[in-house]
């Protein structure tokens, strides 16, 4: 499979950047502070190492980061998050206790309505530990999920963890995208 | 003893109470995809707890520091080591297709191959 690879058509998979990423060797550092658990001159400059060695071996596509901050839509997603994480645990409990026996599992398709690398990333993320789904599959060229639900009993249920997907989507998106990215999602919620 | 050991031990142990029945569901559950969820949820949420707990315990900023990276890489790589499993096991063939109702990805897995 050849793709072409371009920085600047919007939907399009962005290639790999070389060279030093202030943020992300910044991040490293933090990282690795934070796991030797005191901040001393040691340890920030043998993290910078570390991190100069981890981004010039291991290149990463830049995440391309277009939208804002929405504190309300951020609380949201995180309220939500937790919420899901244990409703999630519980349910998977329930189900790996049960006796007798056990629903089916389905495979299902979601297509995402953004295209973009970040926030498809954040979305199968979430959707792999809130209850029911794990990302089986990822079509990053055209933002597609294929996901493992876990206790289908029919097809109602299948479309409710389709649209669940999608709603977790949405948090994200109602978090962190531009008012352009989000507008597409906003005159959609009416008809739910 | 006060309440913050109160509920720093009911963290501990819920989250250990949690990571048993992960470790139940991975053997009870048929097959590897859903053995996956055992693995990602009651899992990842019993360590939260346990975190939570050692973290009340402890009240130790440098500590508290260390937990919280746990606690961040823990949410980053299970959902994607539970992911790269179930892939290598879909392309394998190593799905049981009798535990699935419906099974949208082996046709378009199918459809890739022929190209």
């Amino acid at each position: 499979m050849s793709r072409t690879a371009s920085n600047d058509v919007p939907g399009d998979v962005p290639v790999r950047r070389h060279g030093v990423q202030w943020p992300m060797l910044i991040g490293l550092t933090v990282v690795w502070v934070l796991l030797w658990g005191g901040l001393t001159v040691a340890n920030v400059l043998s993290g910078l190492v570390v991190a100069v060695i981890v981004t010039l071996v291991f290149p990463l596509p830049p995440i391309v980061f277009s939208g804002r901050l929405r504190v309300r839509g951020l609380a949201v997603l995180i309220g939500w998050f937790v919420v899901e994480l244990v409703v999630a645990s519980v349910q998977v409990s329930g189900q790996a206790l049960r006796i007798g026996r056990r629903p089916l599992n389905a495979v299902i398709e979601v297509d995402l309505r953004s295209h973009s690398d970040l926030y498809l990333t954040l979305t199968a993320e979430l959707l792999s530990l809130v209850p029911g789904s794990l990302v089986v599959e990822v079509r990053r060229s055209t933002s597609t999920l294929f996901l493992h639900v876990l206790g289908v009993r029919d097809d109602a249920d299948v479309e409710e963890a389709r649209r669940r997907a999608l709603r977790q989507e949405e948090r994200v998106m109602r978090a962190l995208a531009s008012d352009e990215e989000l507008a597409p999602y906003l005159s959609e919620v009416v008809g739910r | 003893m006060n309440w913050f050991d109160v509920v720093s031990a009911a963290c501990l142990v819920t989250g250990c109470a949690l990571s048993l029945i992960a470790a139940v569901g991975l053997i009870r559950f048929p097959d590897l995809l859903s053995r996956m969820h055992a693995g990602t949820k009651p899992q990842v949420f019993g360590l939260l707890l346990i975190l939570v707990g050692i973290g009340l315990r402890l009240r130790d900023w440098s500590d508290v520091g260390m937990l919280l990276a746990v606690a961040m890489f823990q949410l980053l790589t299970a959902p994607v080591a539970a992911h790269m499993v179930g892939r290598a096991a879909y392309r394998r063939g190593a799905v049981r297709r009798d535990t699935l109702l419906v099974d949208e990805l082996t046709p378009v897995l199918e459809a890739e191959r022929r190209d």
